[in-house]
């Protein structure tokens, strides 16, 4: 994850508080979401980034996953999402994350 | 509606492996800010050489020396399955190796701002001698050179940058100003790395397209680097730069931006103004990014994978009115990523792909080839960029489905019969789409395709303007036979009758 974002991340964490933030990943790639979704639990496993050894334990979700696909809405899913889930392995992308997710985040939704 | 035609296409490369290691932003920044690294200590032993460079199945099929089909039969893994023989000049340009490259730079370079070395000159001069489109007018531009002595005084005490070849420093790029950044050493040799590039472009179009450097018209140049001085750190004109060393004493130009979106939207402003009569013939072009060499090669060292990003891309293509019989550019069916068209990958396909098949009443099979983005996937894969080219036929794949043109099983079968393989180096404005031209223009002549639609997209974002991407494409078929300025049969029957209504009208008079 590029350092910017993870400054976002920590801001966000810190002005509303870790308990009242998701992280929803869109990636493309399931092991890329592996590694986003151990940065903003776990920590920056590059060590590169502000979230360097430091543990957020957000809630962090793939856009793909089912719980999170129920609560679009579908017009608007099938008008900008719909073609990517054809494209991309949606099942190896959301069990990357929910992997890192049961293992590493203190709050689920 | 009038359309451009595409008479002729250059594609070249500049293998330029030193600048790269030098002057690459990913080495370059390694080596201020750790100049110890292993990566940095590692990657010499990771390049490519030359004798490598012209027998790499995608440089070949980039120049023009094997076709798309061959590339795609070709055995992978590319970099170590070379070519059985090294081909320097291919049907659409060349592979230049860096010395002449160098030679090159100082030929381009009107401000005594390149130094290179007396017997490197020399040397370098003998081989442009007999380089197959460089005459005597471009030569004489090569300076005589500088002794040793004097360049290594600029680079120790004056903010020079070494030129390397063969590992010795055989010249420099000076600054052209003591304070202003926009006129650093680095920058003004990243801005003639891209000129040489192009020059050597637009001077194989001449060659190819049998055109005296007089008759061209107009420029419209799209490559990566922005021209200027602090008080204007874009103004341009590279196009103009270019026109000047290959002597189109009668052209004019201008250059055009929209990061990888660049040549495609460069292509639409080339094709209009010919397809108008503002201009009569338009050559679009563009030279190479040299900070983007070795772009990813930190991926690739510590992979142990050949740091293949060794090359400087560069394109010509010559516009002229539609004359019945070469290909054209479609005009009436552009695609365009509007402001308000969204960001998702579904929002930009369908602008990019779906709204010009509607415009011009097509279905997606009606398209025998989508060229977007046509990065060498050899060189993203082991990055964790994917196999770019394929994630865009994926892509206009699953559209076709949610369109229900295309069965969701087929989608692997409509990739394989409309995508393309990669071929292009990763420089940005180089594999939007573009480097297909030539390809998909002869395919097209020769029959053996009817139609291929081009490409680009750019990541406007990256320049923190706004977090918008942008855009664009075209589609390449035949001629419909009718050159500009001709009459149909059907507006010559109008006429005659307008002529006899109006004979009638005068007789009745009488």
């Amino acid at each position: 994850m590029d350092l910017e974002n993870q400054q976002r991340i920590i801001d966000a964490a810190e002005k509303f508080g870790a308990g009242n933030v998701v992280v929803l990943l869109g990636s493309a790639d399931p092991e890329g979401a592996g590694l986003y979704a151990e940065t903003v639990t776990v920590g920056d496993p590059t060590f590169a980034g502000p979230l360097a050894g430091v543990s957020l334990g957000l809630p962090v979700y793939h856009v793909f996953e089912e719980d999170i696909k129920a609560e679009a809405d579908q017009g608007i899913w099938q008008e900008q999402i719909e073609m990517m889930e054809m494209v991309l392995d949606t099942a190896a992308l959301a069990g990357s994350v929910a992997e890192m997710r049961e293992q590493h985040s203190q709050t689920k939704l | 509606m009038p359309n451009a035609a595409i008479k002729s296409t250059v594609y070249c490369l500049n293998h330029t492996p030193e600048l790269g290691l030098q002057y690459g932003t990913t080495p370059c920044l390694e080596r201020r800010d750790k100049p110890d690294s292993p990566f940095l200590a590692n990657l010499p032993g990771f390049i490519q050489p030359y004798e490598d460079a012209v027998r790499y199945a995608p440089n070949l099929t980039y120049i023009g020396a094997m076709t798309v089909e061959q590339l795609e039969e070709h055995p992978l893994p590319w970099h170590s399955n070379l070519a059985s023989a090294p081909i320097r000049f291919g049907k659409y340009g060349e592979i230049m190796p860096e010395d002449e490259f160098l030679g090159l730079l100082d030929i381009c370079d009107v401000f005594d701002l390149v130094w290179l070395e007396t017997s490197f000159a020399e040397s370098v001069r003998g081989k442009l001698n007999a380089h197959p489109v460089l005459d005597a007018e471009v030569l004489k531009r090569l300076k005589g050179g500088r002794d040793i002595a004097a360049i290594r005084d600029e680079i120790a005490g004056k903010a020079a940058l070494p030129l390397y070849f063969a590992g010795e420093v055989v010249g420099c790029c000076r600054r052209a100003h003591e304070v202003d950044e926009t006129l650093s050493a680095h920058v003004i040799l990243e801005n003639l790395a891209s000129k040489a590039g192009g020059v050597l472009a637009l001077l194989h179009l001449l060659k190819k397209a049998g055109m005296e450097p007089g008759e061209v018209d107009f420029l419209v140049e799209c490559s990566e680097e922005a021209v200027g001085d602090m008080n204007q750190r874009g103004g341009g004109n590279l196009a103009k730069s270019i026109a000047e060393i290959a002597g189109c004493v009668n052209a004019s130009g201008l250059d055009v931006r929209a990061f990888c979106a660049a040549p495609v939207n460069a292509l639409i402003t080339g094709a209009s103004l010919v397809a108008s009569g503002a201009r009569r013939n338009v050559i679009v072009l563009a030279g190479g990014a040299l900070p983007k060499l070795f772009m990813n090669s930190r991926d690739h060292v510590k992979k142990e994978h050949p740091a293949l990003e060794n090359c400087l891309g560069s394109f010509a293509v010559l516009l002229t009115p539609d004359d019945g019989t070469a290909p054209v550019i479609r005009l009436d069916a552009l695609g365009k990523h509007s402001v308000g068209a969204g960001a998702s990958p579904q929002a930009v396909t369908t602008a990019l792909v779906w709204d010009p098949l509607r415009k011009a009443g097509l279905n997606f099979a009606d398209v025998d080839k989508y060229a977007a983005e046509l990065q060498i996937p050899e060189i993203t894969l082991p990055a964790g960029a994917g196999d770019v080219p394929e994630a865009n036929a994926k892509m206009i794949a699953a559209l076709a489905v949610v369109k229900g043109q295309l069965e969701r099983a087929a989608i692997g079968e409509f990739v394989s019969r409309h995508g393309l393989v990669g071929f292009a180096h990763t420089q940005g404005h180089i594999p939007s789409g573009v480097p297909f031209l030539g390809h998909a223009a002869d395919a097209i002549a020769s029959g053996d395709m009817k139609r291929a639609m081009i490409i680009g997209k750019g990541s406007l974002f990256l320049a923190r303007m706004t977090g918008l991407s942008d855009g664009a494409s075209f589609l390449v078929e035949a001629s419909s036979g009718e050159p500009v300025g001709s009459l149909t049969r059907d507006e010559v029957k109008t006429i005659l009758l307008d002529a006899l209504a109006e004979l009638a009208h005068t007789l009745r008079a009488d």
